[in-house]
């Protein structure tokens, strides 16, 4: 998780972005479906879903470049729509194809934006510390038809923070790198957080949203299927610890399975996994079990990820069954506009008590 | 609840960055020899090379018979564009009229050939090469992109012809000008065409040219389906600066200017409305 996060990022009225029932269809096509999230201030929000999910189409709704058929956006308070000469210059994009001028050397690509965003004052400085930043200073004069895809990235990255942008979107922006290359632009996005910037930023990738995300939006089929903050959402889901036990001889785990303070047990040929109540009583556990004779070679607890949580979601919308321990069901708000809804399977029901999920 | 931010100035159509637009694809068009070495052979061939050569065997194969049928071919024209034809032998006089009044589509062609390839490049080829996202999350409006796209279209076309013109001035008046009794090019009619006619034939094109940009799939089929405009339209501005040159005089030129560009400007007015964020992105509306 971001080790800035501060308190869960759920909508509060420090939102920068709303979309509220959103839906938008390409002909036939359903792209958007109801879609509802917010973006807090000064965060990092991931969009997270599979290809067709949506994700662009919700990138490009924000800025008013595309005006959706039904619901309301609003940016900075504004309809990106009627707005949109006050919502655009405001924000900074890079979109999953670098969208940069191959035929003009990178200079050229930054003065182009930084003219058409109207920086004012003397550009070349300016587009130097911004290359700088993101190390493609030194390519600056090369035509970007030349550049490797690492390049073109960084360039696209420093094209959207010249004008100084309170909203940056970043539209799969690893896409096409290597793991390298992939961590510095990731690195580098952080960064810009820790300046103040919201950063909105899709992907399918789940490693990439765990390192990052501040705020988690879950999408599929145009629609939101939970939103918060990655530590909420896992706890939402997993709220009793795991550990996962293993011992020379496994079957002395089983003893475990009547303590006091153990919610579940199961063993498997790859060890014990137990939920706890409570984590501080995995101490007394170990100690008893060792003075049992157990010789443990594995006292290892489970910190679930985004990962998990991604495909715990996936198999319950596919209609299995989530074995990897209870659910703590959350609240949706599913299919209010025509377009057919997602209907989530009864492990994603909601409690009536949560609020930091898709609206 | 969202938090409304005052918003910063923000001004609905923002000349420079029209110009901004103009000039960066300009520049694009500079750093791309396999554009501009073809456009400035063709101009080089139709300004310079096609009427030196004419000239050229005209004045140097003297009072033979091929020359003198052409200059019978002179008595066609109206008497008023006889009167002005200067030379006292057939070859001067032949020589005169071919730089005067028959190469006409000449200024009319070249222009419009080289500005119809750019524009109908522009749009669909911002959307080509992705760049037209870039453009559609822009603070750039549709009109000062839309503008900025003709302008860039019609400069190269323009530059070429006012250059050619140059060229051409020079050539016809080092070649016929001592037989045509000194320098005679360009008359008043030429300056009418170039500096009044050319122009709004060129802005009226490209304004439909880049309607059909916004529009289609592929730089391929705009190509195609700009031919289908540019040709009458061609057809239209050669009778017209024929006419200016031929048979009308300075004030007819003038007023026929002025019609092309009520036309002209009224076709680029109403083209904005092809251009769309959704045209940029490529997506479906």
């Amino acid at each position: 998780m971001h080790p800035s996060a501060g308190p869960p990022a759920g909508p509060t009225t420090t939102s920068l972005v709303t979309l509220d029932d959103v839906g938008h269809r390409f002909g036939g096509a359903v792209a958007l479906s109801g879609l509802s999230f917010e973006v807090p201030r000064g965060r990092i929000t991931v969009l997270l879903g599979p290809n067709g999910a949506g994700k662009t189409t919700a990138f490009r709704a924000i800025t008013g470049a595309l005006v959706p058929d039904a619901g309301q956006v609003r940016t900075f308070g504004l309809d990106p729509d009627r707005q949109g000469h006050l919502v655009r210059p405001r924000c900074g994009v890079v979109s999953a194809k670098p969208a940069l001028y191959d035929r003009l050397s990178g200079l050229d690509n930054l003065v182009y934006s930084a003219e058409l965003y109207g920086v004012e004052g003397e550009l070349a400085p300016k587009v130097r510390d911004a290359a700088g930043r993101f190390g493609i200073a030194e390519a600056l004069d090369q035509a970007v038809g030349g550049y490797s895809t690492g390049m073109k990235t960084r360039l696209a990255l420093a094209r959207s923070i010249l004008h100084e942008p309170e909203l940056l979107l970043f539209d799969e922006p690893t896409s096409g790198l290597d793991p390298e290359s992939s961590h510095a632009v990731l690195e580098l996005i952080r960064e810009l957080t820790e300046e103040g910037r919201t950063v909105v930023m899709c992907t399918h990738l789940l490693a990439e949203a765990e390192g990052l995300a501040d705020h988690v939006v879950m999408m599929e089929g145009g629609n939101a299927l939970l939103s918060g903050s990655p530590d909420e959402l896992t706890l939402r889901f997993w709220p009793r610890p795991v550990v996962h036990l293993d011992a020379e001889d496994p079957r002395v785990l089983d003893r475990v399975a009547a303590w006091p303070g153990v919610e579940a047990y199961r063993r498997d040929p790859g060890g014990a996994r137990v939920e706890l109540t409570d984590v501080a009583s995995l101490p007394e556990l170990i100690t008893s079990l060792c003075a049992d004779g157990a010789r443990l070679t594995r006292v290892e607890p489970h910190t679930p990820s985004l990962e998990d949580l991604y495909f715990m979601i996936r198999r319950g919308r596919d209609g299995a069954s989530a074995p990897d321990g209870p659910l703590a069901p959350i609240r949706g708000r599913w299919g209010r506009s025509e377009l057919p809804a997602p209907q989530l399977p009864s492990v994603l029901d909601p409690p009536a008590h949560h609020d930091g999920v898709a609206r | 609840m969202t938090a409304a931010i005052e918003p910063p100035a923000a001004r609905r159509f923002d000349r420079h960055r029209m110009w901004v637009v103009a000039r960066t694809e300009l520049r694009q068009l500079l750093a791309s020899k396999d554009y501009w070495i073809p456009m400035a052979a063709l101009g080089a061939l139709f300004f310079v090379v096609i009427p030196s050569a004419l000239l050229l065997m005209i004045t140097a194969i003297g009072d033979v018979s091929v020359v003198r049928q052409a200059s019978q071919a002179l008595s066609v024209l109206p008497e008023a564009a006889q009167s002005r034809i200067r030379g006292d032998s057939p070859e001067a006089r032949t020589a005169f009229a071919l730089a005067v009044y028959l190469l006409a589509p000449v200024a009319v062609v070249v222009p419009l050939t080289i500005s119809t390839a750019v524009g109908a490049a522009s749009l669909v080829g911002e959307r080509e090469r992705g760049t037209g996202e870039f453009l559609a999350h822009s603070p750039a409006s549709v009109r000062e992109i839309y503008l900025g796209k003709i302008i860039a279209s019609i400069v190269p076309g323009y530059l070429t012809t006012v250059v050619g013109f140059g060229a051409y001035s020079l050539a016809v008046n080092l070649i016929a000008g001592p037989a045509a009794g000194g320098w005679f090019f360009p008359t008043t009619e030429w300056m009418v065409m170039v500096f009044w006619i050319i122009p709004p034939f060129l802005l009226l094109t490209l304004s439909l040219v880049l309607r059909l940009s916004a529009r289609v799939r592929s730089t391929a089929a705009a190509q195609q389906a700009s031919g289908l405009i540019t040709l009458p339209l061609i057809g239209i501005a050669y009778v017209q600066a024929t006419g200016t040159l031929v048979g009308s005089t300075v004030a007819t030129g003038w007023a026929l200017g002025a019609v092309a560009w009520v036309v002209a400007l009224l076709s680029a007015h109403l083209g904005v409305r092809s251009v769309t964020r959704n045209r940029l992105l490529g997506v479906t509306q």
